[in-house]
């Protein structure tokens, strides 16, 4: 039975995030449908159309759309989900908060944060922070799915051309409104697809410090991220978390300064191909997962790392 | 107006835990148990919204096995006024939690539901929307700050790329994350007082709500370790590690 993508977008561009996802549906089954809800999102259906894989597009275009509020999306989901044997989103904190919605209006359990398809009723996801994987077999008629997208590899997304479909969206139920939104502007790569990222934390002492992180960062092409300890500090903002309830990377390379590495910060980077720490305290648990440790002051250490990278 | 607070008994978040060697689970015997870190922070909100004069009342509800009650005399002792516990041996799945929630919304009649965004066991992340599916409510999830006027809740939301500010209506649902509060510790005292607090006991069969799973554990595996890696003594030679060994810079 076909399977429908819940596209992650911001009205203009598609998110890399829908590209992992895509992935882990065509390994449930072939016939991928990609759903683009949205206002003026035009754009956004046609590069969905093009990824390589995909067979048909449905895009909702309206007003209610603009801001993909749970309220909103859900009864959308929950119109098509019958015609689909898995519903799929990325495990984003927009995936995460639509699809539990969704879940429940249609009386079925949700898998969250899967990182393999073993079937197409059987998935396996982490525990735990990570420390466990548990193998989980849905009885449900839907599979309700958030898709950890470190887990899944891209979609190509060139190569395919999947037919667009105009549908009609559900009502709003009037429950709540978008109010307005602080982004954090970068340009720096986006932290979850980024190949490289260097991560700072306590050890960091204060939010001025971390330009050292950034000049080293600019340097390498890497995206900057925190521990929660950082940004629980008010170093810098949320968004730059990585860890069990924040942000969960896997890039070629990652760069732990002053990060201890408690066991919430590991669930987010300990799959990271090449894991990197510095840390001045040798006995620091982060040298226990990485593949290069460096004992040193980072004060000392960032300034010759940047010195090197010329 | 009252506040309904969910609160749930889950390992420590200290504690390393390890899987059982028959793949059925990981080891919870002899484990220490405390109350989800998120599940704090919405008691906390709570309670701050008690001593700013919006709330009268704040009650703690957990579902699972006889010692959740000590879960919800901790949420007692920082200061709630009252717990239920629905008692229940079986593994119950967050949309099972939702519909035992749903009917102690029915019977309580609150303004309000504050949950933590996810507990730190499963780390499903889904109760809070759920709930608010099922009641027909607006949903304020991943808050890091609430702000009610007017018949509103006004919720600044964390979200990926940076912050997000909803007005919901009332009642309705907030999950919490990590930067909405500090929470308190119990005092002495106070833990004293808790203890002489009434807490309600129920079964799901009170509610009619059948909790039966529907999704079934196959197994539950360690996961793949990573190579134990080298010490380097300098950033040169760490550069030249990354640059000619690894290949990633």
């Amino acid at each position: 039975m076909s399977v429908l993508v819940v596209a992650e977008h911001d009205n203009a561009e598609l998110k890399p995030a829908t590209l992992n996802v895509v992935t882990a549906a065509a390994q449930i089954d072939s016939d991928v449908h990609v759903l683009v809800a949205g206002t003026g999102c035009g754009p956004v259906g046609e590069a969905a159309a093009k990824i390589a894989g995909v067979s048909k597009v449905l895009v909702a275009d309206g007003e209610q759309y603009a801001h993909h509020l749970a309220e909103v999306m859900a009864p959308l989901l929950v119109k098509l989900a019958p015609n689909y044997g898995a519903v799929l989103a990325p495990a984003t904190t927009g995936g995460k908060n639509v699809m539990p919605r969704a879940s429940a209006l249609l009386d079925v359990a949700q898998i969250s944060e899967i990182i393999e398809v073993v079937s197409p009723d059987t998935f396996v996801r982490p525990i735990y922070a990570g420390n466990a994987m548990a193998t989980v077999q849905s009885s449900d008629s839907v599979k309700m799915i958030t898709v950890r997208t470190t887990g899944f590899d891209k979609a190509e997304e060139e190569g395919g051309s999947a037919s667009v479909e105009a549908i009609d969206g559900a009502e709003d139920p009037g429950l709540s409104a978008f109010v307005g939104q602080e982004l954090t502007k970068s340009d720096r790569p986006e932290l979850t697809s980024a190949r490289i990222v260097i991560s700072g934390g306590r050890g960091m002492q204060s939010g001025d410090n971390f330009h050292l992180l950034e000049s080293v960062a600019d340097k390498l092409g890497a995206a900057v991220g925190a521990s929660r300890a950082a940004v629980d500090a008010g170093f810098v903002p949320n968004d730059y978390q990585v860890g069990q309830t924040g942000k969960v990377v896997a890039p070629e390379l990652y760069i732990a300064v002053g990060i201890s590495g408690a066991i919430q910060h590991l669930a987010g980077m300990k799959d990271s191909k090449v894991i990197v720490a510095i840390n001045k305290d040798e006995e620091a648990p982060i040298f226990q997962v990485a593949d290069f440790g460096l004992v040193q002051d980072l004060f000392k250490a960032l300034p010759e790392l940047d010195a090197a990278l010329g | 107006m009252k506040v309904l607070v969910p609160v749930k008994r889950v390992v420590d978040p200290n504690v390393k835990v390890r899987v059982k060697a028959d793949q059925t689970g990981v080891e919870l015997a002899n484990v220490k148990m405390s109350m989800n870190p998120f599940c704090e922070i919405a008691v906390e909100e709570a309670l701050r919204m008690r001593e700013a004069g919006t709330v009268t009342e704040v009650v703690a509800v957990s579902i699972g096995v006889q010692q959740c009650q000590e879960t919800i005399r901790t949420a007692l002792a920082m200061g709630a006024d009252r717990g239920i516990l629905i008692k229940t041996d079986e593994d119950v799945q967050p949309l099972a939690v939702a519909k035992l929630l749903k009917a102690v919304v029915d019977e309580e009649g609150p303004d309000l539901v504050i949950l933590g965004k996810q507990a730190i066991d499963d780390d499903s992340n889904q109760t809070g929307q759920m709930l608010a599916a099922l009641l027909g409510w607006s949903q304020g999830t991943f808050a890091s700050n609430i702000d009610i006027a007017d018949g509103k809740a006004q919720v600044v939301r964390e979200i990926d790329g940076g912050l997000e500010t909803v007005s919901l209506n009332m009642p309705a649902i907030v999950t919490t994350d990590l930067r909405l509060n500090e929470p308190r510790y119990a005092s002495l005292p106070n833990i004293m007082k808790a203890k002489k607090k009434p807490i309600d006991e129920k079964t799901p069969e009170d509610y009619g709500v059948d909790i039966a799973p529907r999704l079934t554990v196959l197994k539950v595996e360690e996961p793949p370790k990573r190579q134990a890696g080298v010490m380097v003594e300098s950033v040169a030679e760490l550069v030249d590690k990354l640059r000619n060994e690894a290949g990633v810079i």
